[in-house]
């Protein structure tokens, strides 16, 4: 198969960037995306120039380093895969494809197709855990948690952290990623000590670093490598609805067994 | 003269760690902050070091090669995590975790580190409880377990097929409170290019900035390496393509032994490789064995689809040869029955090169909708990757080098030959011997992080005698000059060959000659041809672009130019190991059923080479005493 690729070239943050166009020729159609690209590479490499940059690592989608907006969508054409479970039998034989970086004033370019993406940690290091010391914790079975409850966490859990949800959304919101992680640990007993500070501090980090608000598109899910399901944002609206009551001193529900008994 | 003191405590096994720990040196509080600790690498055993050594009160410098913490490769293990917690009251308890773990490494790992692992083993799980993690529970609450490789109790603790996943962002979500008070600074896109000594001990190391390509120096009291193992160097894996040797190989010519590098474990469940272009194998979980067949046409060379070969015309060769354990052999023995019908002809797809792991028979049992709820995912993978229908032809699968059990060489406080200088995780050697059993990996890198480097750096840096240091020192500006003249040498090379191609070429090399199975010839083949490829590389490789800016070809070409030094090592150590043991196969040494045979008397020791320039590395033996268990010939027949 071949493909013309117009891939977005940027040296560095400062400088513009513009679309260069590349043939990509013999290209079988069981490689992936990601090994038609290293492909490409090599013959740039051979010629001394530049090679494309772009992010990658456990090319199984798990590590959400790869992060391309293929023909418009963030991760390609399929849905509930990252770029490096795309395969090139996906798209027809001589195919034009487009191939930039997640845009979003939040992930300033760093170079080619790679992004800096720290805002996302930060966002995490505001409040995205649990303070919880290594050592003396209790047994793992003293906490009772229903399997449906453990599932609904492992559902929101299971965000890759890869910002696609931040390059899909018009606002470049990142609500999704924040949605996953305060859902995750506030439908756990472990984590309900902290739900109030967390999903305030998380989303005026959110805010701090530049992402948009969310407009109810659910384009973040639709290109969400794991489907996480919009459901969240509307766990993490009640979640800040309710941390601003439990703030205001206005009776919320229980925090604890112990609250419920007084 | 290099001197390998185990320091393993006398006394009983039970009471080992808990003596040793009371015996240790503690470093007060108010001196904690004055101490800089330096972590590099962010995976299960980097993050939950550096989390805790945070909240104990050190001020830690933490580094990782990935854009951030969390997309180190312990992200990417499936299956699950060990734990002697004995829930399912089938029989499990310390004992058995520590006796089915050394019998899995066939006898070549230390008895006492191992009896430590699996004490811990049950608190690892609770710690993890706490962070948040989601692990799989019953439907009364409590948490599920299942069976994984090779053992016959119920054990394994798992977050779906993302356990690695989940245990990762826990301590990632730990290490992230920590960055937030204060205690732990991170240097993401931060690589480690050298080790700093200074007077005999580590006193830290030089780091590219790999977005401005600024080369700096780093001092600390103390340097932790966690930055896992080096399938890598075979090119193709099931690693991540960032996982690299550079770290440990670097402290290894700085003076740190380097232990049994030729133990590389082969995963049996990959999908075969396809083409020259491909990058990675991608690993189908263990957990398929539970319900596939592995077969191969009985004739060589057939070529009719798998469906028009009746019963009688395949060969179950696991079942047939392993009537015991069957399709559930350990991953070793699995891998080299793989391999051994294929190498007589009778491996099926591109360039027989796989096995059938065939459903068909669970699917009639049990009907489809079974099959697709206990493996869905896999076939969904599978079907993305090779664009076929695994629910109605059998998936094809061939080995791939999954894990490294070798390492840097640590006595029992994880402390490398060099004071100072601990190794955690994959990195070291310490606790898998010779083949690692499923579920274990997890399981060491969070005990190594969470619950044993923690208490023995602090003696360490309670009694080590430790000058102020900084970066004028004139070991810190050599180490530096080092690594910047490795740079430009790279930049400079005036050729037209791409590194992946030398890359590509000594994979091939040390899986034809170092992989799963060896021989003495062809080990020698490849101690003559990889130093002349290695003279290629820096006489042909080509690195465009500057060395003062992002440059991912600079840092891949680095960790080619080390991949094609260790190679050298790796063979070495297969060379001087004569017997077959866990992962590690001679030819030279098997029954005359092909089985493996280990030499107790020869070669019940740790292999740990010391460094030389220009010559022959030099091999010093730890004798491994076995005081409570007796070695026996591992059969699973």
């Amino acid at each position: 198969m071949n493909f013309t690729l117009k891939i977005w070239r940027q040296k560095s943050p400062d400088e513009k960037g513009r679309f260069v166009t590349y043939g990509a020729h013999d290209v079988g159609s069981g490689m992936s995306f990601l090994e038609m690209l290293d492909s490409v590479n090599q013959g740039l490499i051979t010629k001394g120039e530049e090679p494309v940059a772009f992010e990658q690592d456990c090319r199984e989608g798990i590590c959400g380093s790869c992060s391309l907006v293929i023909n418009g969508t963030p991760h390609g054409p399929d849905r509930g895969i990252s770029t490096c479970q795309l395969y090139m039998r996906r798209f027809p034989d001589g195919a034009v494809i487009t191939v930039e970086p997640w845009r979003a004033r939040a992930f300033p370019i760093i170079k080619d197709l790679v992004v800096d993406r720290r805002a996302l940690d930060r966002i995490m290091q505001a409040g995205g855990y649990i303070s919880a010391n290594t050592g003396g914790a209790v047994d793992g079975n003293v906490l009772l948690i229903g399997k449906d409850q453990a599932e609904t966490a492992m559902d929101a859990a299971s965000c890759i952290g890869c910002g696609a949800c931040v390059a899909a959304c018009k606002n470049a919101s990142a609500m999704l990623f924040v949605a996953a992680k305060v859902s995750h640990l506030a439908i756990l007993p472990q984590g309900k000590p902290e739900r109030t500070h967390r999903v305030r501090a998380m989303l005026e980090a959110m805010d701090r670093e530049g992402f948009g608000s969310c407009g109810n598109q659910y384009e973040c899910e639709a290109v969400c490598p794991k489907s996480i399901s919009v459901r969240f944002i509307a766990n993490l609206n009640r979640e800040y609805v309710r941390a601003g009551v439990v703030e205001s001193g206005l009776p919320a529900e229980p925090e604890s067994p112990h609250a419920e008994s007084a | 003269m290099m001197k390998l003191d185990p320091k393993i405590p006398a006394g009983p096994l039970e009471t080992k760690w808990d003596r040793h720990r009371f015996s240790e040196k503690l470093v007060s509080p108010n001196n904690k902050r004055r101490i800089t600790v330096i972590v590099v690498g962010t995976g299960l055993a980097g993050a939950s070091a550096a989390s805790t050594l945070g909240q104990l009160g050190y001020q830690v410098e933490c580094f990782c090669f990935q854009d951030s913490p969390r997309r180190a490769h312990s992200i990417a293990a499936q299956g699950g995590i060990n734990a002697a917690k004995n829930y399912q009251d089938d029989g499990d308890s310390v004992a058995r975790l520590f006796y089915d773990t050394i019998k899995g490494g066939d006898f070549r790992s230390r008895e006492a580190n191992v009896y430590r692992l699996a004490q811990v083993s049950a608190q690892i799980i609770d710690q993890c409880v706490a962070l948040g993690v989601p692990f799989a529970r019953e439907y009364g609450g409590q948490l599920a377990n299942r069976s994984f490789g090779g053992v016959q109790v119920s054990r394994t603790f798992y977050c779906r097929g993302q356990t690695g996943q989940q245990l990762l962002l826990g301590a990632y979500s730990a290490l992230c409170w920590q960055i937030e008070r204060g205690q732990v600074t991170m240097h993401p896109r931060t690589e480690m290019l050298d080790l700093i000594v200074i007077d005999g001990q580590a006193r830290g190391i030089v780091v590219r900035d790999l977005v401005t390509g600024r080369v700096s120096i780093q001092t600390a009291h103390a340097v932790v390496l966690a930055t896992g193992g080096y399938s890598n160097v075979y090119y193709l894996s099931t690693n991540a393509s960032g996982s690299n040797v550079t770290a440990t190989y670097r402290a290894w010519k700085q003076g740190a032994a380097f232990a049994n590098p030729c133990f590389m474990q082969i995963h049996p469940t990959a999908i075969p490789p396809g083409d020259e272009h491909q990058a990675k194998l991608t690993l189908m979980s263990e957990s398929l064995r539970n319900d596939g067949r592995l077969w191969v046409p009985k004739m060589a060379a057939d070529h009719r689809p798998p469906g028009d070969i009746p019963a009688e015309e395949r060969d179950y060769f696991l079942e047939r040869r392993y009537p015991r354990f069957g399709n559930l052999a350990p991953r070793d023995i699995a891998s080299r029955a793989v391999k051994t019908v294929c190498d007589e002809g009778h491996g099926v797809g591109p360039g027989g090169q796989g096995v059938y792991l065939d459903f068909a028979d669970v699917i009639e049992r049990q009907g489809q909708d079974v099959v697709h709820e206990r493996y869905g995912n896999l076939f969904d993978m599978y079907n993305r990757i090779t664009g076929e229908d695994a629910y109605h032809v059998p998936m094809r699968i061939y080995p791939a080098p999954h894990y490294t059990m070798g390492g840097l060489w640590v006595d029992y406080n994880l402390m490398s030959t060099i004071p100072g200088l601990f190794v955690i995780g994959e990195a070291n050697f310490a606790d898998h011997g010779a083949n690692r059993l499923g579920a274990s990996s997890l399981m060491q890198g969070l005990a190594d992080g969470y619950f044993i480097l923690p208490y023995t750096i602090g003696h360490y840096l309670a009694t080590a005698k430790l000058v102020p240091v900084g970066e004028d020192h004139k070991e810190s500006r050599a180490a530096l000059q080092r690594v910047t003249g490795r740079i430009s040498r790279l930049l400079n090379a005036k050729g037209r060959r791409p590194a992946a191609s030398f890359h590509r070429e000594v994979g091939k090399f040390l899986w034809d000659h170092c992989g799963m199975s060896r021989n003495r010839a062809g080990l020698e083949r490849a101690l003559r041809s990889i130093p002349a490829l290695r003279e290629e590389f820096w006489r042909t490789v080509v690195v465009p672009g500057s060395g003062e800016a992002f440059n991912q070809e600079l840092e891949y070409a680095g960790r080619v130019a080390d991949y094609l030094e260790f190679a050298e090592l790796l063979c070495h150590d297969a060379l001087h190991r004569e017997e077959s043991c866990g992962a590690h196969f001679r030819e030279e040494h098997q029954t005359a059923d092909g089985e493996p045979t280990r030499d107790d008397t020869c070669f019940a020791h740790v292999a740990a080479w010391e460094y030389r320039e220009h010559a022959v590395p030099i091999l010093h033996k730890e004798p491994l005493a076995f005081e409570f268990v007796q070695p026996t010939t591992r059969s699973y027949q």
